[in-house]
């Protein structure tokens, strides 16, 4: 991980780590932290933890979103400092979910925009002058239109992949397969390096070719607080404790200091939540299909 | 308030699910009188039937057991823009006089006092289902006669109409709060009293709302939630009160 993001991520970087709930890479965020990049303009749907931590550990000169909350448990409290009291300023750039997803499509498609049935009514377009429209040269309709979104470097966790990034998913997709095509670097973080022979077994499972990826990362448990379907389960009691420390700017401090800035590596980090055998899947185990012909 | 609501969905409908109230709802409508409604989450697990009372959107418990997933661009593509979800539910910290709905800042934009949490994928659940059901306690900080920033639509905006405007759906045919239940007017679109919660009183939704609110010639008396329905709630879908606070 350490390489990969040296050797990838940089100051002034437009970044995205995706995951929705599910396979949001921790991890690498906590690396970029630790290697203290800066001026990054951040881009997810949901914001989430991470990047609570990272516009607290300072990274962000700017957030690209379309929800920014801690979900049932509260607010993102870094990212309302940073908008509320300007500590610090924090540029943003704000869609709907729909918005955010179309900007990766056509990022992914490497068109220069995307058109949607949306906006209408809304304030979303004054507060955002990059929602626009267009009228339809068939129908005359005028349709919302989003601008393709091409990050510097996209993160995307995933439960396998072998050595040339060939990377299986299960479970909710988000936005991941979109995210990695419409990116110039991509880093893949997997639970589990495998032998390409356990990816040709099961082609239909590949969310993202190999040709797109420029490293893989073995990081088991990379993606807690956030989940790994199969692996381990959502640590809803982290999610719970994160609003009094988010609510804090010290124990916010504290908090990166003793996990982040104060661990080397994933396994450091693991180490030090005490171990994490408490969130580790049951099986269900699903029964294949027959490729032959 | 989640009984309420249950009663809003009709068996074999496809509703898009919202995570607190809205789960907890359609999880008893299923439990009830809809064992065939068929939920999906924006997170993309259709046909979901959680075993445990998922925590967020997102939670791996939706995947298990369900009839398809698949990725969020396919949700708003092809099931939402596509016109396949029938019932869609919203809440937030503001709801007008029209039933417009402001998650995103208390305040103006660029200088909010609060910066809520946003859309997610509220705007556009409020532009394409078919219908939608609006769930929030009652209280004037909550329903002001205009929201402060318009993140969702209701039936008028800035005096334009849905029609007007040509969105797909009906908008917020029902507004359920913890003292009664709010419905537009037919004509113009504003939110009206239409049924009273038992022993409770028009002034107090009155006082509960910040603009002039109109009744219906004749209110209805909402039917409190049944032995069964609260059984449910409390020992089976939220046993350690997780979303039910009363």
């Amino acid at each position: 991980m350490r390489d990969a993001v040296a050797a990838l991520v940089r100051d002034g970087d437009t970044v995205v780590i995706e995951g929705f709930t599910h396979l949001i890479c921790f991890a690498a965020g906590h690396e970029i932290i630790r290697q203290r990049r800066r001026d990054l303009t951040l881009c997810r749907l949901t914001p989430d933890l991470i990047y609570d931590q990272m516009i607290a550990a300072g990274c962000a000169r700017k957030l690209v979103f379309s929800w920014a909350g801690n979900p049932g448990a509260g607010s993102l409290h870094a990212f309302r400092r940073a908008v509320e009291k300007r500590d610090p300023p924090l540029e943003l750039e704000e869609y709907s979910h729909f918005g955010m997803v179309a900007r990766l499509c056509a990022g992914a498609a490497r068109l220069p925009f995307w058109t949607l049935r949306d906006y209408m009514g809304t304030d979303l377009p004054t507060a955002n002058p990059r929602i626009r429209s267009v009228t339809c040269p068939y129908t005359g309709e005028v349709l919302a239109t989003v601008p393709a979104l091409n990050p510097d470097v996209t993160v995307v966790h995933a439960q396998r992949a072998d050595a040339q990034g060939n990377t299986q998913i299960w479970g909710l997709l988000g936005v991941q397969k979109e995210a990695a095509l419409a990116s110039r670097r991509v880093i893949v973080v997997v639970e589990e390096l495998v032998d390409q022979s356990v990816i040709r077994a099961d082609p239909n499972r590949t969310i993202i070719p190999g040709l797109a990826v420029d490293a893989v990362v073995v990081e088991p448990w990379g993606a807690h607080p956030s989940y790994a379907q199969g692996y381990y389960d959502r640590d809803n009691d982290f999610y719970v404790g994160w609003e009094p420390i988010s609510r804090d700017s010290a124990a916010l401090k504290g908090y990166l200091d003793e996990f982040v800035h104060g661990v080397r590596d994933r396994s450091e980090y693991v180490e030090r939540c005490g171990g994490l055998d408490r969130l580790r899947a049951a099986s269900r185990v699903c029964a294949g299909v027959n490729y032959g012909y | 308030m989640a009984t309420v609501a249950a009663r809003e969905l009709r068996d074999g409908e496809v509703v898009f699910v919202g995570i607190g109230l809205p789960n907890l709802a359609c999880n008893l409508a299923r439990a009830t009188h809809a064992p065939r409604l068929l939920l999906i989450y924006e997170s993309g697990a259709v046909g979901a039937e959680p075993e445990r009372l998922p925590v967020s959107i997102g939670d791996p418990s939706l995947v298990t057991g369900s009839l398809m997933v698949c990725g969020m661009a396919d949700v708003f593509q092809f099931l939402l823009q596509n016109g396949r979800i029938e019932v869609g539910f919203l809440g937030g910290a503001q709801i007008d006089r029209y039933g417009n709905i402001n998650t995103t800042v208390v305040g103006s934009y660029d200088a909010p006092t609060v910066r809520l949490p946003g859309s997610g994928g509220a705007a556009e659940i409020a532009i394409h289902a078919r219908r939608t059901v609006v769930i929030s306690r009652l209280s004037r900080r909550a329903f002001p006669d205009s929201v402060d920033f318009l993140t969702s639509p209701g039936h008028r905006m800035r005096g334009r109409t849905r029609a007007d405007l040509g969105m797909p759906g009906a908008g917020p045919v029902r507004v359920v709060t913890d003292k009664g239940i709010l419905e537009p007017d037919p004509e113009t679109g504003e939110l009206v009293l239409a049924a009273l919660y038992p022993s409770t009183t028009v002034d107090e939704v009155r006082a509960g709302v910040g603009w002039p609110l109109r009744c219906r010639e004749t209110l209805r008396e909402v039917e409190p939630p049944g032995d069964e329905d609260l059984r449910l709630l409390r020992d089976v879908l939220d046993p350690h009160g997780l979303y039910l606070r009363s």
